[in-house]
């Protein structure tokens, strides 16, 4: 937050990223506000998880560019901006020889000077808030199941409050009534906090109660940008299709 | 540009009231720390304590965390703290910490020194029967596997088989024939060098001869293979298994056993040999250079003694040994990749483990061949 007060959090211009012959972001534009959460759809295999890892630094572009937080992001990600941003990875990325307390208490250790015993109320503290036991802390991550692997990462990219929030799929392989939990945490820490959170979904709740701005991604681009509402009249072949097919029928009503 | 911390503490008569100001957030952690505990002992000593928010300019879990302990405090000391000025945007955090850290699982109690000695003691000799029990498992179910395969030739995995043997045999062709050239070599140089001394320059050849044949050619290719395709094994398998990716093919009715571990360690009994007579030849091939550029030697009278010194009988007892350490090496290989479990480091553990073991086991089982054949007389 000593930053100049930009008005946008992430800015990416013109993307280009692909692999060998296939161009899976082609001249991509998204912005996303300081202090919103910004929900991203799209396909299965869209890209998503690619726009998400490029912005962070991980797959090269080949052209465009990015700004996060108002600093041009290059090839290279540097510790300064790494500890601007928390992730949530799609798979989890643990650290599977920690257990999950040390998972949590990774990234503290590395960029904080703090006591043994407040890192571990911190630790505790952030694994209760993402709905786990003090009990299941001293696991290892071949030990959990599937959505206690989501909430430890979850944990672990909360674990210092970053200003930035990346998450991939945050509420995929949640039960609903835990999700429904992830959601109000989000509210929560964005509205303490003033994060911003970019956020891929496919969770219409999440969509629904959570997003301030939902982007959509299809043929490479983003077609379409806003509040779901206005997505939702979106005029769009894809986005369509998405909103209104049967699986989304529950959402309509609710909508209206 | 961003204010310190602070915590003014009011005391009036039993009373305190507290007042965090500024920014309480993880980047200033060091200074939350000192400041809660110096009110610490003012805490437990006053009858009511007031916690005034209005003050704070920023928070985020861990400030609010380090005020919710102060409160806590408060509150197992006597009266609970009474919180005033708490900011909107502050509440919902603050409610969501009142929440966490509430029971602490049961502690299990620290084990005793001795007994955990005495522990890791018998763990580490029922382990070593374990291992025993697990390659005599492994052999029996690649045994079995082979049955299979006999009966049905249909279900030998061909592709896999021919893939394996060109990656260990094909591939390691090179270093092999390197690494035993240089061996060779300094072996007919040292020859030359001490037997000089005694005029027995011409039984450097047998030396060679003899040595590469029945001992050295085998030996080091046997040594190089463990650590290069032993340790492949164990690796490629335990990063399987920690993917789920052996439990997967069991559910699908097929067993590791027939698909992974058959082909590989049919692959290294194949191998081995034919990289043993490889690395045999070029070990006499680095002697015979030495002979004629260090021992004046030409390869003339080189081939010509050696043709003397070393029979068809030394050739066998050398390749002979290849496909049973073969058989050892793929077996430790295969059996500790399956005994990874589901973290790197295991991996990291068990790979380790497959090469110091199978090497360890190859020189025994050599050691076993020598007194063998020196009793049948080869
Ligand atoms: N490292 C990579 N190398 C090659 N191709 C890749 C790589 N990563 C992703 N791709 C390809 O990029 C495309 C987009 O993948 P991405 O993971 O972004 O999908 P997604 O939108 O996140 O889908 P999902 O909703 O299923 O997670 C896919 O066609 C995928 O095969
Ligand atoms: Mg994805």
């Amino acid at each position: 937050m000593a930053e100049p007060q930009a008005e946008f959090a992430i800015r990416v211009r013109d993307l280009v990223v692909g692999f060998g012959r296939q161009t899976v972001l082609d001249h991509l534009s998204l912005d996303v506000r300081r202090g919103e959460i910004l929900g991203l759809v799209g396909a299965s295999g869209g890209g998503k998880s690619v726009l998400m890892r490029t912005i962070i630094g991980l797959i090269p572009r080949r052209s465009g560019t990015i700004e996060v937080m108002g600093q041009s992001i290059g090839g290279m990600h540097d510790r300064s901006t790494a500890s601007t941003w928390g992730i949530l990875f799609q798979q989890g990325a643990l650290f599977s020889s920690l257990t999950v307390r040390q998972n949590v208490q990774f990234p503290l250790r590395e960029n904080l000077t703090l006591s043994q015993e407040l890192m571990d109320e911190i630790a505790i503290a952030k694994l209760e808030m993402v709905g786990l036991r003090a009990e299941d802390a001293d696991k290892y991550p071949s030990e959990l199941s599937g959505g206690m692997t989501k909430r430890v990462a979850l944990a672990r990219a909360l674990a210092l409050d970053p200003p930035i929030l990346f998450l991939d799929e945050p509420t995929s392989g949640l039960d609903p009534i835990a999700a429904g939990d992830f959601d109000a945490l989000i509210r929560t820490l964005q509205k303490t906090l003033g994060l911003t959170v970019f956020m891929v979904t496919h969770d219409l709740a999440s969509l629904t109660t959570v997003c301030d701005r939902v982007a959509a991604l299809a043929d490479g681009k983003i077609v379409a940008v806003g509040p779901i509402r206005e997505l939702l009249k979106s005029e769009h072949p894809w986005v369509r299709a998405y909103f209104h097919g049967k699986r989304s029928q529950m959402l309509q009503t609710q909508m209206r | 540009m961003n204010s310190e911390p602070l915590l003014l503490a009011t005391p009036s008569g039993d009373k305190l009231e507290l007042r965090p100001e500024g920014p309480w957030i993880a980047a200033n952690v060091a200074t939350l720390e000192m400041l809660s505990r110096s009110v610490g002992v003012n805490v437990s000593q006053s009858t009511a304590v007031t916690l005034d928010m209005s003050g704070i300019s920023a928070l985020d879990t861990l400030g609010a965390w380090v005020l919710e302990k102060l409160s806590r405090q408060a509150a197992s000391s006597g009266r609970p703290a009474v919180i005033t000025g708490v900011a909107e945007h502050f509440s919902g955090l603050l409610e969501e910490v009142r929440q966490v850290n509430r029971h602490t699982p049961a502690l299990t109690a620290a084990p005793n020194p001795v007994l955990l000695r005495l522990n890791d003691l018998g763990k580490a000799t029922i382990g070593a029967r374990e291992d025993v029990a697990i390659f005599l498992q492994m052999l029996g179910s690649l045994f079995m596997a082979l049955i299979g395969v006999v009966r049905r030739p249909r279900s030998l995995r061909l592709t896999s088989l021919v893939y394996q043997l060109y990656r260990i045999g094909f591939q390691a062709i090179p270093i092999v024939a390197l690494i035993t050239f240089l061996i060779g070599a300094i072996i007919a140089q040292q020859g030359f060098f001490h037997f000089r001394r005694f005029g027995a320059e011409s039984y450097t050849v047998d030396m060679v001869g003899i040595l590469v044949l029945r001992e050295l050619g085998v030996l080091i290719v046997a040594i190089m293979v463990a650590g290069r395709s032993g340790s492949a094994y164990t690796a490629e398998l335990g990063s399987m298994k920690m993917r789920e990716e052996i439990d997967a093919l069991s559910t699908m009715g097929l067993g590791p056993v027939d698909v992974l571990i058959l082909p590989r360690v049919a692959a290294l009994v194949i191998a081995l040999p034919i990289l043993a007579f490889i690395g045999s030849i070029a070990a006499l091939y680095g002697g015979g250079l030495v002979a004629q550029f260090y021992g004046d030697m030409g390869p003339a009278i080189y081939i010509a003694r050696l043709h003397e010194a070393v029979s068809v009988t030394h050739f066998k007892v050398g390749i002979l040994k290849a496909p049973f350490m073969a058989l050892v090496i793929g077996i430790v290989a295969c059996s500790e990749g399956l005994r990874v479990k589901g973290s790197a480091e295991s991996l990291g553990r068990q790979t380790t483990t497959s090469v110091v073991k199978s090497i360890f086991l190859v020189i025994v089982l050599d050691g076993l061949f020598a007194i063998f054949f020196a009793s049948i007389g080869m």
